[in-house]
């Protein structure tokens, strides 16, 4: 056993990281705390979770956030997608193993993956709206935040929901506020089979490969980390039976990347961008400076004259 | 002279004096413009602060960066209608002549300003009606890759990767868009007595004869051989 999440302290207890600890600003270049946290993370063991949406309680509980009463939609999963209250959702997934023909009850609880290259702040315009902090927790300021929903497209994972309330996303916060002083987050400390634990990304590594050998040996060939490369890893880790094909975890993406036509838009079309626009005004001042004002003469003064017959009255 | 207009448009007329005045615009015509010139120039500011950081302040002009995010595309609806409004007014005189292409081919005698070397021309030249047909191409892209990326409403109706690859067009029509303006507003300073065609509807008969001589000669025309029976 992973041992046990840590109890609040009972004296106030000054927050491990905050403003000073940064390494990333959305819309602004900041210079990036040196030395870096520790850095932190979360791990899913896919296979170990039951299922109980305790997670699910806890994180509305702890952020305060009240759901919806929804609609039965023909699956556990509910509600049926993530919302702005609902920061984590467990997704349901029936699969049948075609190489046992067994049903395999495959439960992965979605939320912000918290990426060492986050495509939501990448793609935020708003500065400051989007941050993350050096231990690798991206979390998003609300008071900054202008509700323009460019984080759902630098999303990899479709993750954040803009509120219809008051027009800010909202997402996973790795309960960052917990995680500042020595807390885990509230979704690891209701889970009841530790398919939720939380510490530093290198234990949450080593903790994994125990897990993974224990899966291998009981038949689980392709049993994994899933921890992708394409966003430079990520401080919400799974284990996961089938490593080989996370897509079948309810679209859980093989080999999540910023996409290229994000990078487009926030790279290259910005700077070419400007200088075509700077060109074209330069051209102009240019054009005046060479060729001077195109005026009316006198000459064709006279002529419109002679033409519409003026010079004769 | 009888027949169909070339290209004279309603409200157009020649008036005799020292000197000539040619009625170019209408009231209506004008104010139409100028929603839409206003329209534009909000679209861009408010545009440009959501596309690049470093012009993030200018969000300040309208009330920060939440109430520049609802209300720019409202604008945009605005300068839809507006422009639309102009379109129908304006395409006709805007179809494409066989002197446009001479005038064209000649774009080097246009730039420096030698307006003998060029054919007569109706109402308007090829370049404004590279900005016509550029303003009103870009504006219908600009519109419906908008509306795609407008969460606020029509989040559910396309993809995120569509809505990725509408930010993007809607990024580089604008910047297209911004330098067609630069071109319209730059070559109403450059070729002068344009100004007040936008402003109080007239322009000078030397200006017309200049630039629109064909335009000028058929508002000439028309008025001449008007009779009282008409």
């Amino acid at each position: 056993m992973f041992p046990p999440a840590p109890n609040p302290p009972i004296a106030p207890t000054p927050a491990k990281f905050g403003e000073k600890d940064l390494i990333r600003k959305s819309a602004s270049s900041i210079t990036p705390a040196s030395p870096r946290q520790t850095e932190v993370a979360k791990l899913i063991d896919v296979s170990k979770c039951i299922g109980c949406k305790a997670c699910q309680a806890a994180c509305l509980e702890w952020n305060n956030l009240h759901e919806e009463i929804g609609t039965f939609n023909g699956s556990y999963t509910n509600p049926p997608d993530l919302t702005p209250a609902s920061l984590t959702l467990m997704r349901f997934t029936e699969w049948v193993n075609p190489e046992t023909d067994t049903l395999e009850w495959l439960i992965r609880k979605d939320g912000c993956m918290h990426c060492e290259d986050p495509g939501c702040l990448k793609a935020c315009p708003a500065p400051g709206a989007i941050v993350q902090y050096s231990n690798g927790i991206v979390d998003f300021v609300h008071e900054n935040c202008i509700g323009c929903g460019y984080c759902i497209k630098g999303c990899p994972f479709n993750i954040p929901r803009i509120s219809k309330v008051d027009n800010k996303a909202y997402k996973c916060t790795l309960c960052s506020d917990r995680i500042a002083v020595g807390q885990w987050p509230a979704c690891a400390k209701a889970c009841p089979t530790q398919a939720i634990v939380f510490g530093t990304k290198d234990e949450m590594k080593n903790w994994a490969d125990g897990r993974i050998k224990d899966l291998k040996s009981r038949g689980y060939q392709n049993a994994g980390l899933y921890d992708p490369p394409g966003v430079g890893g990520t401080h919400v880790m799974y284990v996961l039976q089938h490593a080989n094909t996370p897509q079948i975890y309810a679209g859980l993406p093989k080999d999540p990347t910023i996409s290229p036509v994000v990078e487009i838009w926030k790279g290259v079309t910005k700077y070419v961008g400007f200088a075509v626009i700077g060109i074209a005004a330069a051209a102009g001042v240019l054009h005046h400076l060479v060729a001077g004002p195109n005026r009316v003469s006198e000459e064709d003064e006279e002529n419109a004259e002679k033409l519409t017959g003026s010079d004769r009255t | 002279m009888s027949g169909k207009p070339y290209d004279v448009e309603k409200g157009d007329g020649v008036h005799r004096g020292h000197p000539v005045t040619v009625d170019r615009y209408t009231l209506a015509a004008r104010i139409n413009h100028w929603i839409t010139a206003v329209s534009l120039i909000l679209l861009a500011l408010s545009g440009m602060a959501l596309f690049s950081p470093q012009l993030y302040f200018l969000t300040a002009l309208f009330g920060g960066g939440q109430i520049t995010r609802a209300i720019h595309p409202w604008i945009g609806v605005v300068l839809f209608f507006s422009f639309a409004g102009l379109f129908i007014r304006f395409w006709k005189a805007n179809l494409w002549k066989s002197e446009d292409g001479t005038w064209l081919r000649r774009i080097r005698d246009v730039l420096a300003g030698h307006e003998e070397r060029l054919p007569e021309l109706g109402k308007y030249n090829a370049g404004q009606k590279f900005v016509f047909w550029g303003m009103s191409f870009l504006i219908v892209v600009l519109i419906s890759s908008g509306i795609v990326v407008w969460d606020q409403y029509f989040y559910p109706f396309t993809t995120i990767e569509q809505k990725r690859v509408a930010i993007l067009i809607h990024a580089l029509a604008a910047v297209a868009i911004i330098c067609v303006w630069i071109i319209h507003v730059y070559a109403a300073i450059w070729v002068r007595g344009t100004i007040g065609a936008m402003t109080k509807g007239k322009v000078t008969g030397g200006w017309a004869w200049r630039h629109h001589r064909k335009w000028l000669r058929e508002l000439v025309g028309r008025r001449t051989t008007r009779t009282p029976a008409e």
